[in-house]
């Protein structure tokens, strides 16, 4: 997409603009999170139990690792949503900073906290994995402190977030830092193959077959689909919230049943 | 029953976990639904208290 260029003028580009603020109005946002809350939610519940059950009970033991592996099935599908909740963070943060739309700044602003956790879940559990696997808790290794960088990302962001008053200032500021923290990604993605490091290279996101046993790849991928589901269900709930607070003076607001 | 919990010796690590990740994951719904439940029931409140 090309941005509107202020030499031509042309009809199309106010009418594109026009829709596009529409489809960004807050009460239209809060009606069409309201209505997908219980769609993700379910979807979640669904694919967290079928996920489980394949990961706990289906998938057979690694010939290395024993049942240890198993924490493959937390630990993988929260790294990959770290970094693709950061992806969602810095382009909604960009709509925000580029075309004014603040519901881009209350998207960015939920999906960091949420990618915060998520960062944090990767840490923690690959820590509780690296102990009986590598015998140590921590290592300085690329793959790591990549990742431990993407969490002070998160929470430099959100520090930034709520030590300015003005919310389209702290927006439009949060949105630039999430910009320059894009490139990160590619460095968490490449680590292990770019650095010696002690974490195993990619598995299933490589060119060519994945490494991984089939009856191991079909739980990973649905616990993925369900940390997905997660994420957007607590991403609905943060954008009502977030406008809410911020439209709390807008009639729109003031019509809202009080019970839900 | 027994060696599904024990998960060949690494139990504590496998379950530790999946632990932090049920409170994680749990969390963040539950901080969310509070959150919005509060805003509106703060919203509701200061239309039908006295005007402002």
């Amino acid at each position: 997409m090309s941005l509107p260029r202020s030499d031509q003028s042309g009809h199309s580009d106010i009418s594109l603009g026009t829709a596009f603020h529409r489809l960004g109005s807050p009460p239209s946002v809060y009606r069409l999170a309201t209505q997908l809350t219980p769609w993700f939610a379910w979807a979640a519940v669904a694919c967290f139990g079928i996920g489980l059950y394949g990961a706990l009970v289906a998938a057979p033991p690694d010939y290395q690792q024993g049942h240890a592996y198993r924490i493959i099935f937390v630990h993988v599908p929260a790294a990959w949503l770290s970094m693709a909740v950061y992806v969602v963070f810095a382009i909604a943060g960009a709509v925000g900073l580029i075309w004014h739309i603040k519901v881009g700044f209350i998207v960015a602003r939920t999906s960091a906290l949420i990618g915060a956790a998520y960062t944090f879940l990767a840490l923690a559990t690959g820590s509780i994995w690296g102990k009986p696997m590598w015998g140590a808790w921590w290592v300085w290794d690329a793959r790591l402190t990549s990742e431990l960088v993407l969490l002070l990302l998160y929470l430099g962001y959100l520090a930034l977030d709520s030590a300015i008053d003005d919310r389209r200032t702290a927006g439009r500021a949060g949105a630039v830092l999430a910009l320059v923290g894009l490139v990160n990604l590619p460095i968490i993605h490449y680590s292990v193959e770019w650095w010696n490091t002690l974490h195993q290279g990619a598995t299933v996101t490589k060119l060519g077959a994945p490494s991984i046993h089939i009856d191991m790849l079909v739980p990973l991928l649905i616990m993925a689909i369900a940390f997905k589901m997660h994420y957007l269900t607590v991403l609905m709930l943060g954008v009502r919230a977030g406008l809410l607070k911020q439209e709390k003076r807008a009639s729109w607001v003031k019509t809202l049943s009080p019970a839900r | 029953m027994r060696e599904f919990f024990a998960m060949g010796g690494y139990g504590a690590y496998v379950w530790s976990a999946y632990f932090l990740s049920a409170i994680v994951l749990g969390g963040t719904v539950a901080f969310s639904i509070t959150n919005l439940r509060t805003l509106l029931r703060t919203l509701s409140n200061s239309q039908q208290g006295p005007p402002d």
